[in-house]
Formats: structure tokens, C-alpha cells, sequence
């Protein structure tokens, strides 16, 4: 009897367990081995779907799929048109932007220049909180609606003329505006977004309606997949392959342990600790391709230990940027001396002149005239892989300057940014920009000038603000390159900022798929990739 | 028996409330810029930070702050709204995805766990210092000694990826087969655990009095293992499995996240990371309950193992 009692008790739980253990199991997420022809993309999570709220890559990757841009680059980074028939000006203020005929929403709707015209004010309109407001702020009349209570719904820039046409009148002559419409912001809505005019629904984020190469399947499985299809009415040029899941992962590492198991198809990151054996472990499936990310460390130029520009030289020359770049990255990043990407037109080699090059005795013997601190500190985020690379270049500030150096680690950015806004001595501090668009003036405009929207180090210089002005309002593309370059002289003179590395595409493959390419923006470009049979 | 439960019942209420309360003032002193960390490192614009200051009250700071975020929040729970996190998420929903698959992989856990933890044990314990007991005396040491940070990716290259016996990640709904191999990984602690205690237990029980007396009547050898010993030794190893279950369940996050399975550890997390105070004590509420409930579980089974042991 009690015996029976007894076993009756012990099974229970391990009844439960199996039982809910074979229950619900329905689909296949993300074990491999499956007969689906759906090529598989690691993403992470992304924050938001809509597009004037989207700003990370994770976001964007699935928009490229979803959505088709007004214009893309070519392989000179020069804009060419995709859903736009034209975009022209005659004064660099007032754009006409035509659209193609023949693209339509997922749903059936046509494309007309009224899904662009109230995106973009959805986007500007403060009070929606969007994430990219900010790159509508050369439309005239988007002051209008910033703050609290704003004065207008709609900017005045804005005007269509008929149901392919609009004109985007700016607030000042802007010569890039063409480049700039290639960015996610500039994506149009469908009416069915909006359950009343200017309210977005909730529901839309789930399964966005775009008017690109694919369209959602079903909605977005959050921290799970997102599942897309081709869109047989696409009038540009077709995706080669049908199906694409955008895998959500919450590691890297475990996406690449899937990725050399064949289990994912495209890794658009290596992660840094598996960078060493990569190549090998992928053997012809490891690949990489150029990409727009600069690191840099930033001074804090309020700080008064850093603010003799000759000291900020001296530390630039105590560090040898190929060594660093060769032990801790394993060349996955190339040594920068300048302060643009070399993807840009208007790039030069060396711009930072004689404090890019690696000179320990000058620079000792600088810094010592110079009076720089006796200790230096580098802060940065620890959440983010960078601690090596940290030390490693610490070491070398120790040997090389004869003076104390430590790396600091703060447990995300956030936590640095909020330091480095108080003006809390931090000592010099980390940094990254990946560019929006392939200008220069996306580097220059919001990492150094006064209020640039990432010049978290206090630098400001009224000659450098008006050359970036004067390029962005030049007549040709020649002027306004000779103007940024002017511009990232006094960069070079100054010193901000020390430039380190730029980035690249380090990405794996699985054997599946062939043709993979990789853009700037760390993207998968969806229309090339093709199944490997 | 009725009376005991029902007041444990009545004392969770509080326990609840309490604890809900200091992970929200815990969450609330730690927070630092919850906006920024949303946004990692871009720059956050005035408007998007106007738009979610306003939506989460963070303007609400200091102590008059505090208790209005929380009783703000208790209101909405009461209502069964757990509020939403910063990225617009309804919390409800992130628990209704991330709660299966983690309870499913704790159950693994645990039956990987009660399965060869305790029956090892019991036969370590009859046959102390054999060859046996030295063998897993050695392996749980070793089991014991690695971290699962090093166990779980380990486990992964060599099972999933270069014999591919089990595919390498689970992901958000996978099958059983998918989550063994997390689910081992994750239970070989506590396997050793109870291996462990299981041993020391039985070993200590064949040494009493009445296992004496079952002999000398003429019991079968197996018949006293199981009937009398067994049922005495497990008192500890309940206790601890007990523990344990809550433990799996908020302790997978690396676990979680080197299988990819996007559960309760791994969202917990998440939430810390972004500074995500109503998504953190909404994960913790659930977490409380598991373990009161698991607890009584363990307090009831007590009564059911030894006849001693009553509860008025």
C-alpha cells in the first residue's frame, strides 16, 4: 500500500515533465535539418519595424526586404534611382521627386507620392517619438513640428503635385538630399498603416506593408523570426531565391555554432572571440567585404588634462595602430589615419598627417613639452568586446609615454555617455559611427561640429562649422568634397579625436547559399543571394 | 492539513507583494538612463526621449517618484496589465512566449536530474567505495568544478557541431529532440547535486536502526532499499530538487543564450540590461510564485515521505 502510494508520488513530476515536454511542439524554430528552401539570416531582435523608427542594422536588414528605396548606391557610392524615376533640383533647395509607375503595397494599394509625403511627416511629427525625426530637419517647416504641443501636423517642405510627383522644398540648399533619401527613413507607408490621419496603428509593426522584393509572411515571431516571401507584382529586379527567414538570435556565438553546423545560412557578423579561427573553421564560407564603421577614441576636450591639442597628438603617435590591429582583430579591421571611411568619395589617405604615423620617441617627447597627465585612463563599455583591444593599446600608451594608463569599464555606453554628459572625468573614451548615407558630411556634421548630434567631447570650432555648412550648401559635388576636406584638415590640426580603425564586413556563409554580398551598412543584400545547388 | 495550506497560501499574498516591491525599488535605484541604454550607442533625439519620458513617467524620480511608478504599477497588475517595456512590448506577451520553453527546459533539467542523480546515488550509496562509487565520485567533482559558461558551448561544438548529434540551437519552439541536449547541460549541475546527496543519504540510512531490524526479520535486500531507506533518504534531495526547480528556471541565462532559446533567463537578462524595471519585476513576480509554490510542493511531500512529520 505504501509502496504504491510512494511510486504514485515520484511519478507524478516525471509524468508532468514528459508531458509537457512532448506538448506544443508544433513548427521547427530554428533546428536545422529542415526540407524548407527558406534561406535563413541571422538578425538580432529588432527594436521597431516602422521605418522613420528604425535605426539599427537588425531593423533595417528586414526593411531592405519590405521596402524599396527611393535611391541606392553604386559601387562608387554615388546614388542611383530604384522607386524613383527621377530625382532632380535646380538650386539644391527645392527637390522633385518623381516616382516610378507600376510599384504597389503588399496589399493591392498603388504607390502614390501621398505615401510618401505622410510617412515622412509622421516621422517629423515629434510628439509620434519616432527614432529617425532627426533626418527630416533639413525640410523646411520641420520646426514647426518639434516640441510638446506642436504648431503644425504637416512640414510645409512637402508639396505634391500629382500622384507620382512631389517637391521637398528644403530650409537651406543642400546638395546631398539625394544621397540622404537612400536611408530607411525615407520609406512610404501604405494608407492601410493609418487607422486616422497621422495615427500609425499598433498593429503595423507586426507585419509591415512595404513595397519592396518581399513581403511578410504571417507576423513578426518576436525574439524568434521574422519570415518573408518574394512579392510576385515587384516591377524591379527579382530576388533570386523565394523564401527568407530572418533568424533572431540573442548570441552571436550560437548563431555561428549554427552556421558552421550548416543549421543558418548567413552569419552578417563573425563574433570577436570565434575572429581568430574563423577562417579556418569556414575555410571558402568565411568572407569579408568593405564597411563603414570607424572606431575612435574620443578626449574629453573640456577636460583641461586633454585640452592642448599637442597632447592629443602625442597620445595618437604613442600608438601603433597595425600592431593592434594585427594581434587583437586578426586584420578583420584595417589601421585608420583619417577621419572618413575610405568607402566615401572624397576620401584621402592620412589626412591626420604626422600623428597618425607611429612615432614613440616624438611622441614621448611631445608629450612631455605638451605637459600631458601623468596617468591616463581610457574609458569604455564592457559589454561590447572591446576590453582587449583596451589594454592592448593602454600597454602600449605605458611603454611608449612613460606614464601610467588604465582601461576603465563601464557596464554598457549608456552608462559612459551619461558620465561623459556630466563632464565626470572619465579620461578618453571609446567611440564607433557606422554612416546613415555614404557622405562625407555624415561624418563630419554629427561627430564635430558645435551641436552635432553625437559631439558628446565638447569640441567645437566656428571655422570647421562653417566650412561643413558651406560644403552641404555647395553648387556642385566637386565644391562641396573640397570644402569637407577643408574641413577634416582642421580635424587633423585639432585632434578631437583619435582615429583607430575602420571596420569591415566579417561575415560566414553556409554551403547552401552562394552569391552572398554585403553592403556598407552591414546589410545582406537579399535581391543577389541565391541557393547554392 | 487544509488549515496549513491555506495559510501558506495567505502568507504568499504578502511574500509576493514584499518581494515585488523590493525588485521594484532595487530596479528603480539602478536605473540610469533607460533611454539611452535602449539605444545603445546612437544618439538618442530630444524627440524620442521626450516621447518615452512622458509614456513611463521616468521623469518621476526620488522618493515620491518611486512610490508613484510603483503603485502605478501594482494599480495596472491588479488589473492583470503588466505594463509594457520600453521597446513597446506587451510584458504579458514576452512572459506568454518566454515561460513555455523555459518550464519545458527546467522540467528536462529536473528529470535528467531525479533520473540518473538519484538512482545513481541510491546504487553509489548501497555499494559505497566500489568502483562505481569512486567512478562518479570523480565525475561529479568534475561536473561540479565547470562552469556552465564553459560547459554549455563545449557541449555545443562537440555534440552539435562537429558530430552533429543534436542540432546546435533550440531556437523559440523547439522540438524535444532540440532542447535534450540544453536541457542535460543545463541539469548536469543539479544532477551531481543530488547525485551527491543522494549518496550520503542512503549511505547514512543503511547504518540505522530499523534498516537493522528489516533484516534481521528477513526482508529482501531490495525490498529494504526501496521501501525503507529510499523513502527516508529522499527527505534532503526533495528539499534541494525543490530549490532547484526555481533555480533552472531564472538561472539559465547562459544556457539560454548560447542554445538561442529566448526564455525567461535570457529575457531577465535583457531586461536588466535596458534597464527594463517593469519587464525585471514582472519576470521576478512569476519567479516568486514558482518558488513559494515549489517550496509548499517540497513542505507537503515531507508529510508524504515520513510518517512523522504532520503539519496542523
Amino acid at each position: 500500500m505504501r509502496v504504491r502510494r510512494l511510486a504514485a508520488w515520484t511519478a507524478l513530476p516525471l509524468a508532468v515533465t514528459l508531458g509537457l515536454a512532448a506538448c506544443g511542439s508544433g513548427g521547427d524554430g530554428g533546428s536545422g535539418g529542415s526540407g524548407t528552401s527558406a534561406v535563413s539570416i541571422q538578425i538580432a531582435e529588432p527594436k521597431h519595424l516602422v521605418p522613420t523608427n528604425t535605426t539599427e542594422t537588425s531593423g533595417a536588414q528586414v526593411l531592405t526586404g519590405l521596402f524599396s528605396p527611393l535611391v541606392d548606391y553604386d559601387a562608387q557610392n554615388k546614388p542611383y534611382e530604384v522607386a524613383a524615376e527621377s530625382v532632380t533640383s535646380s538650386d539644391n533647395k527645392v527637390w522633385t521627386i518623381k516616382l516610378k509607375d507600376g510599384f504597389t503595397f503588399h496589399n493591392g494599394e498603388k504607390v502614390k507620392s501621398d505615401n510618401y509625403i505622410n510617412a515622412w511627416n509622421y516621422g517629423a511629427y515629434a510628439p509620434n517619438g519616432q527614432d529617425s525625426n532627426y533626418f527630416f530637419e533639413k525640410i523646411a517647416g520641420y520646426a514647426d513640428l518639434q516640441g510638446k504641443a506642436p504648431k503644425a501636423k504637416e512640414m510645409s517642405g512637402l508639396k505634391k503635385v500629382d500622384d507620382l510627383t512631389f517637391t521637398v522644398t528644403l530650409s537651406d540648399p543642400y546638395i546631398d538630399f539625394k544621397t540622404v533619401l537612400g536611408y530607411t527613413a525615407f520609406y512610404p507607408v501604405p494608407d492601410a498603416a493609418f487607422s486616422a490621419p497621422g495615427v500609425l496603428k499598433d498593429s503595423y509593426e507586426q507585419a509591415p506593408i512595404g513595397q519592396g522584393p518581399f513581403k511578410m509572411k504571417g507576423t513578426w515571431q518576436h525574439d524568434s523570426k521574422i519570415d518573408v516571401e518574394r512579392y510576385d507584382a515587384y516591377p524591379g529586379e527579382k530576388p533570386k531565391v523565394k523564401d527568407i527567414e530572418f533568424r533572431i538570435y540573442q548570441q552571436l556565438t550560437a548563431a555561428y555554432a549554427d552556421v558552421l553546423a550548416d543549421n543558418l545560412d548567413v552569419l552578417p557578423t563573425i563574433p570577436s572571440e570565434s575572429l581568430s579561427t574563423a577562417p579556418s573553421d569556414l575555410g571558402d564560407r568565411y568572407k569579408t567585404s568593405p564597411m563603414s564603421s570607424f572606431q575612435f577614441l574620443a578626449f574629453p576636450t573640456f577636460d583641461k588634462d586633454y585640452s592642448n591639442p599637442d597632447v592629443r597628438k602625442a597620445i595618437s603617435m604613442a600608438i601603433d595602430r597595425d600592431e593592434i590591429t594585427k594581434s587583437v582583430f586578426k586584420g578583420s579591421q584595417q589601421p585608420a589615419r583619417s577621419f572618413v571611411s575610405p568607402v566615401l568619395p572624397g576620401y584621402r589617405d592620412n589626412t591626420a598627417g604626422a600623428a597618425g604615423e607611429f612615432n614613440p620617441t616624438e611622441a614621448k617627447k611631445l608629450y612631455q613639452a605638451a605637459g600631458g597627465p601623468s596617468k591616463i585612463v581610457i574609458s569604455y563599455n564592457g559589454d561590447g568586446g572591446h576590453k582587449d583591444w583596451v589594454d592592448a593599446t593602454v600597454n602600449q600608451l605605458k611603454a611608449n609615454l612613460g606614464v601610467d594608463a588604465v582601461g576603465s569599464a563601464e557596464p554598457k555606453f549608456a552608462d559612459l555617455l551619461t558620465k561623459v554628459e556630466k563632464k565626470q572625468p572619465v579620461g578618453m573614451f571609446r567611440m564607433a559611427w557606422v554612416m546613415d548615407y555614404p557622405t562625407m558630411e555624415d561624418y563630419l556634421g554629427p561627430l564635430y561640429t558645435t551641436n552635432g548630434s553625437s559631439n558628446y567631447y565638447g569640441y567645437s570650432n566656428p571655422d570647421f562649422d562653417r566650412l561643413v555648412k558651406e560644403g552641404s550648401a555647395a553648387k556642385t559635388q566637386d565644391e562641396a568634397i573640397a570644402k569637407y576636406q577643408q574641413a577634416e584638415d582642421i580635424l587633423a590640426k585639432d585632434m578631437p579625436v583619435i582615429p583607430l580603425r575602420f571596420g569591415e564586413n566579417v561575415f560566414g556563409t553556409s554551403s547552401k547559399v552562394k552569391n552572398v554580398q554585403m553592403d556598407l551598412f552591414q546589410r545582406v543584400n537579399l535581391i543577389k543571394i541565391e541557393a547554392a545547388n | 492539513m487544509f488549515r496549513y495550506i491555506l495559510r501558506r497560501l495567505l502568507q504568499m499574498v504578502l511574500a509576493f507583494f514584499g518581494t515585488t516591491l523590493i525588485v521594484y525599488a532595487l530596479t528603480f535605484a539602478g536605473q540610469g538612463d533607460p533611454i539611452q541604454a535602449l539605444a545603445g550607442e546612437r544618439p538618442v533625439t530630444p524627440a524620442q526621449r521626450a516621447y518615452l519620458t512622458e509614456k513611463y513617467h521616468l521623469d518621476a524620480t526620488g522618493v515620491g517618484g518611486f512610490f508613484y511608478r510603483y503603485f502605478d504599477y501594482v494599480k495596472n497588475l491588479l488589473k492583470g496589465n503588466l505594463g509594457e517595456s520600453l521597446t513597446g512590448r506587451n510584458i504579458g506577451d514576452i512572459l506568454q512566449q518566454a515561460w513555455p520553453v523555459t518550464v519545458r527546459l527546467a522540467l528536462i533539467a529536473l528529470a535528467v536530474a531525479i533520473i540518473f542523480g538519484v538512482s545513481a546515488g541510491v546504487i553509489a550509496g548501497i555499494r559505497r567505495a566500489s568502483i562505481f562509487d569512486n567512478s562518479t565520485l570523480v565525475l561529479t567533482l568534475l561536473v561540479l568544478g565547470i562552469p556552465t559558461i564553459v560547459l554549455a558551448p563545449l557541449a555545443q561544438y562537440f555534440l552539435g557541431v562537429k558530430w552533429q548529434l543534436f542540432p546546435p540551437t533550440a531556437g523559440s519552439d523547439p522540438t524535444l529532440y532540440a532542447l535534450l541536449l540544453p536541457g542535460i547541460v543545463l541539469g548536469s549541475l543539479s544532477l551531481a547535486t543530488a547525485l551527491r546527496l543522494t549518496r550520503a543519504s542512503v549511505a547514512e540510512n543503511l547504518r540505522a536502526d530499523y534498516v537493522r531490524t528489516a533484516r534481521s526479520k528477513g526482508l529482501v535486500k531490495r525490498r529494504i532499499v526501496v521501501v525503507h531507506v529510499l523513502r527516508n533518504s529522499l527527505i534532503p534531495v526533495v528539499t534541494f530538487l525543490g530549490v532547484e526547480l526555481g533555480n533552472l528556471m531564472s538561472g539559465a541565462i547562459i544556457t539560454e543564450g548560447v542554445f538561442n532559446i529566448p526564455g525567461v533567463g535570457f529575457n531577465l537578462f535583457r531586461g536588466i540590461r535596458t534597464e527594463d524595471g517593469p519587464l525585471v519585476v514582472g519576470i521576478v513576480s512569476v519567479l516568486v510564485v514558482v518558488y513559494l509554490v515549489s517550496n509548499l510542493v517540497v513542505d507537503v511531500l515531507y508529510a508524504v515521505l515520513d510518517p512523522r512529520i504532520r503539519y496542523e
